[in-house]
């Protein structure tokens, strides 16, 4: 009995330390965001600010036009996920359902796009949307983020199609249901949860993403969240700190949200995916 | 209508059947052709067309047509000593992050598995750095590291262990500092998979094991082990590519700085195409880049294959 108990307290101690390590530098974030710029600017910092302010948040939005990368974020991120999901849904299904040269290949593709070196692609995606009249507008980064997160939500999806199992799909067929009507009025309630999991996802990484926004716009007023965040930072490294914690934090808000409802559905769907491929 | 879907049904109750062409039947290509020409025309072809543009002398905003150099791009790069100076700390990098990682999320994914107390927090807690954008993620380390409002030369201050220093613009410290931070923003997802294989592991086993008088670290090295594998090692090689991969971070960490010594492949190819607008060589950075990671991941995944006696 007794070595159980060193275990336990060895567990425990464990996971404080992990919970140390995981939180500090989220408390220190929010912590300068409600620290006054005199009290940032002392050689003491402490982790409760000794004069709660909200100055920074109202700086924040007067330095940096915050609202307006919010909305071009909204966008470009609720946009990707529609269209992400509505054209990956039927994809999954005929990967789920059918085995042929094609769908082989769409697989294949999902594995390997996930070694692509963005800087491989990049390159060419600045020079293709380019001819395509798509450079520096909202509408090609949502495209581009469209396919971007089309891996992972063929590799969710094609798990939740294969969790609906096929006999349901037949007896729809005896009853006389076409195929569309089938898929339209039988498959997809039984998805709704599934899909809607991977639109959100779909939301999340696209409303993070910095690296195709940074080099697809260029245009002041079209750019999105993350990039308006980094012009916090100035030329030689130098930032105010209290607007750049108080937007930062501020920024990272909807992910939470979205991340907190979907959580459960998105780490079960990785497993049920990665167990069935 | 339903004559059709009644002659069809044969092939849909036998999903695994091989179909007569590359669809079974043509309705399917209605249902995937608005995936597939946005995956062709958006990452298929740009994905090519950027291994073709390697053997140009593409760049930006030039009038005169693109030649093509066969290949004087990888000449030049074999003798780009910045490069390969950038490329070995993006190889130092991948591995420092990708190394504690795994170890640091297999010990958190087992102590979730186990019934512990506080285990919704470190569950919510875990999933935080997933859910938060890479420069969100890399402005808060800033926060960190601050050599005079960050916590970190704070403390050490208090315990008294000197003054601390600059560490993102120490030379010596600038890489460790942004390999920490690396470290953090990855752990959710390892742990996130670990934690969905451990689940996976047959308790009963355990159990049995444990009745056996086996202690914890047999019963991991013969149960959950073996196990957890193929999880493991499909995590590591995924977190490989992407740490070897990753940009944001860093550039928002340090911009490669100080000195270039944290100047990651990514970073380097970055300025190399939009800064200096030098396209056709970027891309060959590219491709050297994806041959040296498909070999290494090739020999590491051959490696750990052949070492193991199951699976």
């Amino acid at each position: 009995m007794r070595t159980r108990t060193g275990t336990r307290i060895g567990q425990y101690a464990a996971l404080l330390a992990y919970l140390v390590f995981l939180a500090f530098p989220l408390l220190w974030l929010l912590s300068t965001a409600f620290k006054s710029p005199r009290e940032l600017g002392s050689l003491h910092p402490t982790w409760i600010p000794r004069h709660p302010t909200l100055d920074n948040f109202r700086q924040a939005f007067d330095e940096q036009p915050l609202l307006h990368a919010a909305l071009n974020s909204l966008l470009a991120a609720a946009g990707a996920a529609v269209i992400a999901v509505l054209i990956a849904t039927p994809l999954a299904y005929v990967i789920a359902r059918r085995r042929t040269p094609l769908t082989r290949a769409a697989t294949g593709w999902v594995v390997v796009s996930q070694a692509f070196p963005l800087v491989l692609v990049i390159i060419p995606l600045f020079l293709v949307l380019k001819n395509l009249r798509l450079i520096d507008s909202l509408f090609g980064l949502t495209l581009v983020y469209v396919v971007w997160a089309l891996p992972f939500a063929l590799w969710m999806l094609v798990g939740y199609v294969r969790a609906v199992p096929a006999e349901v799909e037949e007896a729809a067929a005896v009853d006389g249901a076409g195929r569309l009507r089938t898929l339209v009025s039988v498959v997809a309630p039984l998805l709704a949860p599934g899909i809607t999991a991977t639109g959100l996802f779909a939301f999340v990484t696209a409303w993070n993403e910095f690296f195709f926004a940074l080099v697809l716009l260029k245009t002041a007023e079209k750019q999105t969240l993350p990039v308006v965040l980094t012009h916090f930072i100035g030329a030689e490294g130098v930032a105010d700190l209290g607007p750049l914690a108080a937007a930062a934090f501020l920024a990272t808000l909807p992910s939470l949200v979205v991340f907190a409802v979907i959580q459960r559905r998105i780490t079960g769907g990785m497993l049920t995916g990665a167990v069935k491929n | 209508m339903t004559l059709a879907s009644a002659t069809r049904r044969p092939a849909r109750s036998a999903p695994r059947a091989a179909g007569e062409g590359p669809l079974a039947d043509r309705g399917a290509w209605f249902l995937v052709l608005p995936a597939l020409i946005p995956i062709l025309v958006l990452s298929v072809g740009p994905l090519l067309y950027g291994i073709l543009l390697a053997f140009t002398d593409s760049q930006s905003g030039r009038t005169q047509a693109t030649r093509w150099i066969g290949g004087l791009n990888f000449q030049d790069l074999l003798h780009d000593t910045l490069f390969w100076e950038s490329f070995r700390i993006g190889l130092v990098w991948a591995v420092g992050v990708t190394v504690p990682q795994f170890l640091l999320a297999l010990g958190l994914a087992l102590l979730l598995d186990e019934d512990l107390k506080l285990r919704w927090l470190a569950r919510a807690l875990a999933i935080v750095p997933w859910a938060m954008p890479e420069v969100v993620v890399g402005i808060m380390w800033r926060l960190v590291y601050n050599p005079d409002a960050g916590v970190l030369n704070e403390t050490l201050r208090d315990l008294g262990l000197g003054d601390g220093r600059d560490w993102l613009s120490g030379l010596g410290s600038a890489l460790p500092a942004v390999i920490v931070v690396g470290v953090w923003a990855g752990l959710p997802q390892t742990t996130v998979a670990l934690l969905a294989g451990l689940q996976n592991t047959p308790r009963e086993l355990h159990e049995a094991a444990a009745v056996d008088g086996a202690g914890a670290w047999r019963r991991f090295r013969t149960v959950t082990w073996p196990a957890l594998r193929p999880v493991a090692l499909a995590i590591t090689a995924l977190n490989l590519i992407w740490n070897f991969n990753s940009f944001a971070l860093v550039y928002v960490l340090t911009g490669g700085g100080p000195g270039g010594r944290t100047r990651l492949p990514m970073l380097f190819a970055y300025e190399e195409a939009f800064r200096y607008g030098q396209f056709g060589y970027a891309a060959a950075m590219g491709c050297v880049m994806v041959a040296v990671i498909s070999v290494l991941l090739a020999l590491f995944l051959a490696g750990r294959l052949r070492g193991g006696d199951d699976t």
